[in-house]
């Protein structure tokens, strides 16, 4: 079995997400980076995937040079082959993204031949989009269900659960199959020191993309308005249990 | 025109439809756009009246064998052949999973941006320009949005559904699609209903538990004090990450969003991805160690401590009083 997977290298921000003075950008002065726990969730299952269907796992993701930390730290927890499709700049615009992502996949799999099944993050953290990987499945002609929390692979095809209002639906997908995936489909494992070592080997492939920028573009970031709240500090310790549960009294939740 | 998808299951149409149509009832008004809607699927016929209390005009009901139950595929391509044959000005449906992804799929087919999430329409001169959420609501965009049909979902819960003044004649005018057979792929093949009862994302009283907490065991007494306010059991993703918690107890924006009475959050330190999650609650109480803490500086109350002293003392000042 051949897997892939998409990622996104993203900013880590902690109690608040600072933009820069031109409001082009967050400011990652002070940020480490990381990648969507959607996504975290989709390497792990490519691992698992490979573990027990035997085959090769691939890590695909369309960025800056330095994104070769997140290919690396999916290379870490197992995945066989990264591949970096170089940007400068600022971020591909979802159209933009999506042509040159399938444009790569199409040059791999005429190389080395079809990907069974390839994941996405159901949005990536930080644009949120909600499109590449559909307009990926499109441009490949390919079944594409997004928001995915449980995957069994049967003979040829595929189950897939999703939750929805009513409660959990079940889609029966034939494969070559691609899928977006949500936070909680597995628990992400941790990369062991073996795995680390491995992945400083692994080789990045780049495919220079050459898409052309789509109808949407970001104009400027800008803060969301805070509340301004004063905390009201009900005591220290044990000895507080009266004034919250009075707080909880006048609320009338008790 | 401004179009508006209407998400429904089998029939019944979603709480979350209601915010796009009240969004696009101001939006279409504001720009002079008369107010259509789109309803996918036989089982949808029945939904015009309530589409007329919400000012619309004409439903175009699209009807196919294939269209009886949701499917990606056959959804995006049913939209994205309305948009070849009616031409809107603004396609909008609720920024849902479904409203998402069937935007996302007709906008693919279409070969047009689709711009995800949006909160208001700043201006329109030749390109639309927008306000959309990034990171699950933490950060604004400012967005520009260039095409003929602009396919737009604006951001769940951001409206609050209301009827139109005047309700619509909602003309119901049947709308034939074609789809290729391979498309029934992508449609639902079965379902496990969900079992009644409180749920993270409804439960009034939401006692939640950070890496604070420690270990899964330690997560006890907050299961006791969220029982004795009929309420669940929350936590952030440092609990699931750690497998203490399953992540359908996360709270966050790659978790549940929550909107109790009160939110007691635990030994959370309350990042910004985690609080996204949480700041639609009423109130929030924080008992945490740290009163620098993002979660306390930001909690409408707080107790400063260690909340495994803290949380059984509140349980035994509840069973105390209630007797
Ligand atoms: C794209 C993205 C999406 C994310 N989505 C989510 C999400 O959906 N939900 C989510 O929660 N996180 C999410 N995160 C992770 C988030 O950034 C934080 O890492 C996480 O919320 C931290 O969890 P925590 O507050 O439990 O742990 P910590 O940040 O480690 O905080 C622990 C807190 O416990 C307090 N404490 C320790 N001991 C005690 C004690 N005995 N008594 C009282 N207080 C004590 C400490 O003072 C501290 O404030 C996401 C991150 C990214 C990058
Ligand atoms: N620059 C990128 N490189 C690789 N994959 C991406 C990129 N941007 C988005 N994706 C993938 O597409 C998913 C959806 O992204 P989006 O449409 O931006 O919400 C993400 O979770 C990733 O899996």
């Amino acid at each position: 079995m051949r897997v892939l997977v998409c990622i996104k290298r993203v900013p880590a921000p902690g109690a608040r997400i600072a933009i820069t003075a031109d409001a082009q950008a967050v400011d990652t002065a002070f940020l480490g980076f990381t990648m969507s726990p959607h996504e975290e969730c989709a390497v792990e299952e490519a691992v698992q995937l490979i573990e027990k269907h035997g085959g090769e796992s691939t890590v695909l993701t369309l960025g800056p040079a330095e994104a070769d930390e997140q290919l690396r730290y999916a290379a870490s927890l197992g995945v066989n082959k990264a591949v970096l499709l170089p940007i400068d700049g600022p971020d591909w615009d979802p159209q933009r993204t999506a042509k040159s992502i399938a444009d790569a996949i199409t040059s791999i799999e005429n190389a080395e031949g079809p990907f069974d099944i390839i994941l996405f993050g159901n949005e990536s953290a930080d644009s949120g989009g909600f499109q590449v990987g559909v307009r990926v499945a499109y441009a490949l002609g390919r079944p594409m269900v997004n928001g995915i929390k449980g995957i069994e692979v049967g003979d040829g095809s595929l189950l897939a659960r999703r939750e929805s209002d009513a409660g959990l639906d079940v889609y029966t997908l034939p494969m070559p199959v691609v899928l977006g995936v949500k936070e909680g489909l597995n628990l992400p494992r941790y990369p062991t020191m073996k795995g680390r070592l491995n992945s400083k080997k692994v080789q990045v492939d780049q495919h220079t993309p050459s898409a052309q920028p789509g109808g949407q573009q970001m104009v400027a970031l800008q803060q969301t308005a805070e509340q301004a709240s004063k905390t009201v500090i009900l005591g220290t310790g044990p000895e507080a249990a009266g004034a919250v549960v009075d707080m909880l009294q006048e609320l009338g939740v008790l | 025109m401004l179009l508006v998808l209407i998400e429904h299951d089998r029939g019944t149409m979603s709480a979350a439809s209601g915010e796009s149509l009240t969004f696009g009832r101001t939006v279409a008004a504001a720009h002079g756009l008369v107010l259509h809607a789109l309803t996918i699927g036989a089982a949808a016929d029945g939904l015009a009246a309530s589409l007329a209390a919400h000012g619309v005009s004409t439903v175009h009901q699209a009807h196919h064998d294939m269209l009886s139950d949701y499917g990606p595929e056959a959804w995006g391509e049913t939209l994205a052949q309305a948009v070849r044959t009616l031409s809107p000005t603004v396609v909008l449906a609720t920024g849902t999973d479904r409203g998402n992804e069937v935007l996302a799929q007709a906008a693919a087919r279409l070969d047009v941006p689709f711009m995800a999430n949006a909160l208001e329409v700043l201006g329109v001169n030749g390109s639309w320009e927008l306000m959309r959420v990034r990171w699950g609501g933490s950060l604004l965009e400012k967005s520009s949005l260039t095409a003929g049909t602009k396919l737009i979902t604006v951001a769940h819960h951001a409206v609050n559904e209301s009827p139109a003044d005047v309700p619509g004649a909602a003309t119901a005018t049947p709308f034939n699609v074609e789809l290729e057979a391979s498309l029934a792929r992508s449609i639902v093949s079965g379902r496990v209903e969900r079992a009644a009862g409180v749920t993270l994302a409804t439960a009034p009283v939401v006692v939640s538990g950070g890496r604070g907490v420690g270990s899964p065991e330690a997560f006890a007494p907050l299961e006791e004090l969220a029982g004795l306010l009929g309420g669940v059991v929350g936590c952030s993703r440092a609990v699931t990450n750690n497998g203490w918690r399953p992540h359908t107890d996360q709270v966050g924006q790659t978790g549940t969003r929550i909107a109790p009475e009160i939110y007691i959050a635990c030994g959370i330190s309350g990042a910004i991805q985690h609080w996204v999650g949480a700041m639609a609650s009423k109130k929030i109480l924080a008992i945490n160690t740290d009163k620098e803490a993002n979660m306390v500086v930001k909690a409408d109350y707080a107790v400063l401590g260690d909340l495994h002293k803290i949380v059984p003392a509140i349980t035994a000042e509840i069973q105390r009083r209630r007797g």
